[in-house]
């Protein structure tokens, strides 16, 4: 009978304090996006022209500052010279972790590493890059490759990670039935299993691009920034992050907006690839 | 079960061989596994490459000062060439710190929220809200952090230092970039790797002890505290480190938001410095010096270091999974 009773006022007011708690704690957690994104618009809308968009950073301290030409193109060259690295390298990977590896001793190292990697600080990826190809000079000192590098670095683990997981989600029994039909195994593997894994294969690496278009610290002493136009991945060249985080530390009033056009601009790219990346699985029937 | 067959990638047996014609047709089976296979070792390689490299590289330093002595001297002095990195490194454990400590609860509650006490619809905008979030580079914070929450901010943490400066490490004079703001922005940065975690952990919580809970008179907190906690409690601890060690080895928005003071700051609204900001602050006029250049990748060192072992940690308690947490 007792179980069936009212719940004690004490235990209600509890109940319903906790709840409150945790009701503010999810509105809490969305105060800093509506902020972010409200003063993105406010301060960089402003910023945006045609001349914004057209035109290169001067580098003058008087006079017209410029836009951020080829800080876009700069970050579009770095970006896709880093995925061109790091996609096909991941997906192989995480192949062979699901094709060939299974349950074998190497493939759980292979793994764990991957694991490790995902939690590298971003500025260490630069770091090492830098140690190995900058002061080496390899191919002379600061270049847009070596800034592609660290990021593909930085791509890798995400690619790799989420390529697995779909991998793995593509039925045995298609295998089996191609395995079974006299299909050698590379052709199972490129016919059959990267084929169906593909929607989400897309969706993984375009999130992994996502990501590495807004990242700032591996590639301070990599790619370096200049402001000029640069589409040449063997010199140094300008990019969207590095642009604002310079930017920012000006004195000059002109340029801090031109920082907040430039996160607007940034932020924007980031969402439509995400948004792109998010639409490739839609229609798929795995993952 | 079957993965033995699929294990060898060949049919085995007299009639595989009849089927697959000429030898020299298993060539591209071997050439595609082996190439797979040293893509795969390549990621070892790399990461034994990469730290022998960084030890290699900041061995100036290191020898120089000690290791100890390096990253537990709080002297950072450029213009002498002096380099202990206590300051920074204690700067890194503070701001991460603050981060956790603020971002952790509001993160846990808004993932109990999304998967347990609001309607089906809501959960799915608000679980998109939060990932949002991890849509935003670490350079916009920071560009936002410096415009928009230190002034704001100034007036709210003097008042603050004012009100609690009976506690230790709060009060005196009050600059604006501290400590407390940068632990702020990554509060703000680590909230949605860790709602995403523990949204995935609470959600493995079976149906069973959620009913039984409810079942025997329980209230919805009641439930979440006797049947959802207890279980998820190991996965969301670890999502806790991820985020910890995701706040350690932020960069940008930090150097942008922590005043770039290499001392030890006497309380939390002071200004600090951290071992990331550090090496992406000097690293433009060390270039040319090798003991500076190897101080700073030494501070790169051990921050990787410290990532790893809190990583390592994460991942412990994340594998070990809900069982620990029920027995317990």
């Amino acid at each position: 009978m007792s179980a069936l009773s009212a719940v004690s006022p004490r235990r209600r007011r509890t109940d319903q304090a906790a709840r409150a708690a945790l009701g503010a704690g999810a509105a809490i957690a969305l105060v800093p996006l509506v902020l972010v994104i409200f003063y993105l618009m406010k301060k960089g809308l402003p910023a945006w022209s045609w001349h914004f968009f057209t035109s290169d950073p001067t580098g003058s301290f008087l006079g017209d500052a410029g836009g951020i030409r080829s800080a876009i193109v700069g970050t579009l060259v770095l970006v896709a010279v880093a995925a061109a690295m790091s996609i096909p390298a991941g997906v192989g990977v995480a192949l062979y972790l699901v094709e060939y590896g299974k349950a074998k001793r190497f493939a759980g190292l292979i793994r764990y590493l991957v694991d490790v990697m995902t939690g590298v600080p971003s500025i260490v990826f630069g770091l090492f890059v830098y140690t190995v190809l900058v002061i080496t000079s390899i191919g002379g000192g600061f270049a847009a490759w070596k800034g592609s590098l660290a990021l593909a670095l930085l791509m890798l683990p995400v690619v790799t990670r989420s390529a697995e997981v779909v991998l793995n989600l593509v039925p045995d029994s298609l295998r089996e039935a191609a395995l079974a039909l006299g299909a050698p195994r590379w052709r199972v593997i490129f016919r059959v299993v990267l084929p169906s894994a593909l929607p989400g294969l897309v969706t993984g690496s375009l999130l992994a691009v996502a990501r590495a278009a807004g990242e700032t610290a591996p590639l301070l002493f990599t790619a370096f920034a200049v402001f000029g136009l640069s589409v040449d991945p063997s010199q140094e060249i300008n990019s969207l992050p590095v642009q604002i985080f310079n930017d920012a530390r000006q004195p000059r009033d002109v340029i801090v907006t031109r920082a907040w056009g430039a996160a607007l601009t940034l932020v924007l790219l980031i969402l439509i690839t995400t948004v792109v990346a998010r639409l490739a699985t839609r229609r798929s029937r795995i993952a | 079960m079957e993965a033995g067959a699929l294990e060898e990638g060949r049919p085995s047996g007299p009639r595989g061989l009849a089927l697959r014609g000429s030898a020299l047709s298993g060539l591209p089976d071997r050439a595609l596994r082996l190439g797979l296979l040293a893509l795969a070792a390549l990621v070892l390689a790399l990461l034994v490459f990469f730290f022998i490299e960084l030890a290699n590289q900041s061995s100036l330093a290191f020898s120089r000062f000690g290791v100890f002595g390096f990253t537990f001297t709080n002297n950072w002095d450029v213009s002498r060439n002096i380099y202990g990195a206590l300051p920074l490194v204690v700067g890194t454990l503070i701001t991460a710190g603050v981060g956790v400590l603020i971002g952790v609860p509001i993160a846990v509650a808004s993932a109990l929220f999304a998967t347990e006490l609001c309607p089906r619809r809501l959960k799915t905008l608000l679980t998109l809200l939060i990932d949002l979030l991890a849509a935003v580079p670490s350079v916009v914070y920071g560009l936002w952090g410096i415009f928009v929450l230190i002034p704001f901010l100034k007036p709210v943490q003097q008042s603050l230092a004012d009100t609690f400066s009976f506690l230790p490490f709060v009060g005196g004079h009050v600059a604006g970039p501290s400590y407390f703001v940068a632990g702020l922005i990554l509060a703000i940065m680590i909230l949605p790797v860790v709602a995403a975690i523990s949204r995935e952990v609470i959600t493995t919580v079976p149906a069973e002890h959620k009913e039984a809970a409810l079942a025997l008179g329980a209230t919805r907190w009641e439930m979440i505290r006797m049947a959802i906690l207890p279980y998820s409690r190991a996965g969301i601890s670890g999502a806790a480190m991820l985020g910890l060690g995701r706040a350690i080895g932020e960069t940008i928005a930090v150097t942008l938001v922590v005043g770039n003071a290499p001392q030890l700051g006497k309380q939390i609204f002071d200004q600090g410095y951290s071992l990331a900001a550090v090496v992406a602050n000097e690293f433009g006029e060390a270039a040319s010096v090798p003991i500076h250049r190897s101080a700073l990748i030494a501070a790169g060192l051990v921050l990787f270091v410290l990532t790893l072992i809190v990583n390592a940690g994460a991942r412990l308690y994340v594998r070990s999974g809900a069982p620990e947490g029920v027995r317990r």
